[in-house]
């Protein structure tokens, strides 16, 4: 299945942020859920499981000047295997505008056993954009091996590279979860945040096995392991919550 | 003399600092995470599947804008430079954990530093200029470059350096066999010439179209080992 | 022997050898640079005592810094500060891969960087001292890295240290004999060493020393000015050489 989902968030002009464009298609359907602040938020309200293998899944977002997107989803996405074997793909692209911020805030994914999934983003920020961006990888359901997953993240600020990240798991590639990769861990994920006008933070070792780094750049990213998905969240969370939980 | 200069700069005599790295291994070990040969042995695989191709790409690319300038070397300096500004730039963005980037720079720069006196050329003044030196990956290809050989040795021996500092270190710090992790390096040495062979590969593409594997425990347990207050290798 | 001294003297510590007047030793190179030493030896030998003892000595007139090759921790570095001897700005740890002898003969990268380091971050510096990791006889320092050597060996390792050479004991620019004041609790013989240091150094210098009763490591540090000066290029250290300023020093007091 191929579907495409676009955003496109401004601002209103009154210090809020007012949507231009929501348009998605099955099984990527969106909802504006308005919290009263001045973001606009929206939902990502998949189907019950997917992406499954052969699905080509696309989510296009702008960020005006000034505006604030906030994206989250309901539930987890769970990639499956397809009946011929082919692989599932989700591409994300998104520019942010100089003041503008996207928060990027989905719930998990989960590489279920069989799997073949590549999910790729690519983020331009122009220089003085902020962004929040947060992912978060389980490999397999309850006490199963997972498939084969990579999770590929590409971020620029004002032109240049600022983050280049892609983590592959599952039985295909030889020591991924070994002692130099995941160490037995089934989740791990990361927590990234751009924001020129912060001072940056200084590196910081948040438990046994999470961190907070400075990057090259105005960027702090906090990356984890944990043996679930719930201890995961604690170390990366943003102390947002989601009115679907999260 | 070409295949010695390859041997020379393969060496583990090589002085360019690497004996004391363990490339995460030294921070496994204190871990409980490598106890044992078994445990060494997927701390290798995991290395080879993501921290070498990275590693080997960098090489390889930096090795071949070396190479394609040496033959032309009327460029203007300011054109010169892009490639490698380019590929800074790109590997930074790779290398997440501040302690890995210091780590990557100080063996670049203790190998060029060998390798100016081992090799003398031009080339290396191509290299952007930082604090604490060029990455890694930057120095080996230029390295190799400026000691004549072709882009696939330079991948095959970034690969070959990325799996020996661990087990070397291994030896040190578990008195493993050492008959036993030559075998088992010995073992691994046709995955090595795979990776190295694709690295080789993609080093015509653009920096940003390298490969960009990350290993997540890599960077947490560099960080946490740059925290300790005794370390018997530098990363 | 001068009796105002600030330390006592044991009448058995033999004095400093060979005689006055010969070094076999090329003078330094004139270079733009601190003079490096290191100061290699067994573990527990008292590098670290020698070191801090030169520190205490010559922290007030040269501008010097330490790069260490021993596990350094911030206990090293509190004590140093504490005791007075040398801001832990001024000490850099390097990190050998369990390889101390690689560190400082094979591979000298790391200690290279460790120098520079120092030297872009505190300026034009007289002197850096090398402190080798605890290693056995057999460690010598690259001539890549330092100018001159140190060996140090204790009396508590037995007085048949020097009869078995090595190229520390053999080799080193100055061999130092430390902790002389327990040898007659260890029931070391000095005089035995004495001979089989000449026998195995020739002409090579070697120092007696106990810093519990010479805090300031006098004679090391008379030895050390001297390299520094000569450096220097100072008028003053023409015309005589190291083993001639150990003859001649106030440091041979405690000499017979």
């Amino acid at each position: 299945m191929r579907a495409l989902a676009r955003i496109v968030a401004e601002a209103d002009g009154r210090g809020g942020t007012r949507l231009a464009r929501l348009r998605g298609e099955p099984p990527l359907q969106l909802r504006h859920t308005p919290d009263g602040s001045a973001a606009a938020t929206v939902h990502l309200i998949g189907s019950a499981a997917g992406p499954l293998g052969g699905d080509d899944l696309r989510i296009e977002i702008e960020v005006g000047e000034g505006a604030v997107l906030c994206v989250r989803s309901v539930a987890a996405s769970i990639a499956l295997p397809g009946r011929d074997g082919s692989p599932s793909r989700t591409t994300v692209t998104a520019t942010v505008a100089a003041g503008g911020e996207l928060r990027w805030l989905p719930e998990q994914l989960v590489a279920a056993a069989g799997c073949r999934h590549l999910a790729s983003s690519t983020v331009e920020l122009a220089a003085g954009a902020r962004l929040l961006w947060r992912e978060e990888l389980i490999c397999g359901r309850h006490a199963e091996q997972p498939g084969d997953a990579t999770v590929s993240t590409s971020v620029d600020y004002d032109g240049a590279a600022l983050l280049r990240q892609s983590l592959t798991v599952g039985p295909g590639t030889p020591g991924w979860d070994g002692p130099a990769v995941l160490g037995g861990a089934r989740a791990t994920g990361s927590l990234l945040t751009v924001d020129a006008a912060a001072p940056p933070a200084p590196p910081a070792v948040l438990g046994a096995t999470a961190v907070r780094m400075p990057l090259t750049g105005a960027a702090t990213l906090v990356s984890a392991t944990a043996p679930d998905a719930h201890v995961l969240r604690g170390y990366l969370s943003t102390g947002e919550r989601s009115p679907y939980g999260g | 003399m070409h295949r010695t200069a390859y041997l020379l700069l393969a060496d583990g005599r090589f002085p360019s600092g690497g004996h004391a790295h363990s490339s995460g291994l030294e921070a496994a070990v204190v871990a409980g995470r490598v106890t044992d040969l078994a445990g060494l042995e997927q701390f290798l695989h995991g290395r080879l599947s993501y921290a070498a191709p990275v590693t080997a790409a960098f090489t390889a690319a930096t090795h071949l804008s070396a190479t394609r300038m040496g033959r032309a070397p009327s460029f203007a300096e300011s054109d010169v430079k892009v490639p490698f500004l380019s590929l800074d730039r790109e590997l930074e963005a790779r290398t997440v954990s501040p302690a890995l980037r210091l780590a990557s720079r100080r063996q670049g720069r203790a190998l060029l530093r060998a390798g100016r006196l081992t090799w003398p050329s031009e080339l290396y003044g191509h290299l952007p200029k930082h604090p604490d030196g060029p990455h890694q990956p930057l120095a080996l290809g230029m390295t190799a470059a400026a000691a004549g050989l072709s882009t696939e040795e330079a991948a095959q021996l970034a690969v070959y350096g990325v799996l020996t500092g661990p087990a070397s270190a291994a030896v040190r710090l578990l008195g493993l066999d050492p008959y036993q992790v030559q075998n088992l390096l010995a073992r691994m040495a046709g995955a090595c010439d795979e990776i190295a062979a694709a690295a080789a590969a993609v080093a015509h593409k653009s920096p940003q179209e390298l490969p960009a594997h990350a290993a997540p425990l890599a960077d947490i347990s560099a960080e946490l080992h740059a925290t300790w207050e005794v370390r018997l290798f530098a990363s | 022997m001068r009796a105002d001294h600030a330390y006592d003297h044991d009448e058995s510590v033999p004095h400093t050898h060979p005689e006055p007047g010969v070094d076999p030793h090329p003078p330094l190179p004139r270079l733009d640079r601190a003079v490096r030493i290191g100061i290699g030896g067994p573990v527990g030998s008292g590098k670290t005592a020698l070191v801090a003892a030169l520190c205490r000595a010559l922290a007030g007139e040269l501008r010097l810094a330490v790069v260490t090759n021993d596990i350094y921790t911030t206990e090293d570095a509190d004590f140093l500060k504490r005791a007075g001897v040398l801001d832990p700005s001024r000490i850099r740890a390097v990190e050998t891969g369990c390889c101390p002898h690689t560190a400082i003969r094979d591979d000298i990268s790391a200690n290279l960087d460790a120098v520079e380091e120092l030297e872009d971050t505190l300026g034009p510096l007289d002197l850096v001292l090398v402190e080798s990791g605890g290693d056995n006889l057999t460690a010598t320092f690259s001539k890549g890295l330092v100018d001159q050597q140190i060996f140090v060996v204790d009396v508590a390792g037995g007085d048949k240290v020097p009869r078995k050479g090595g190229p520390g004991v053999t080799t080193a620019d100055l061999l130092v004999i430390n902790k002389t004041d327990l040898a007659p609790l260890v029931g070391a013989d000095l005089a035995v060493m004495d001979r089989d240091a000449r026998a195995r150094r020739g002409t090579l210098p070697t120092v007696f020393q106990s810093i519990a009763k010479d805090p300031h490591a006098s004679q090391v540090a008379d030895w050390v000015r001297h390299l520094v000066a000569h450096r220097r290029g100072d008028a003053e250290a023409h015309g005589h050489d190291h083993a001639d300023e150990l003859g001649r020093g106030p440091a041979t007091a405690g000499m017979r």
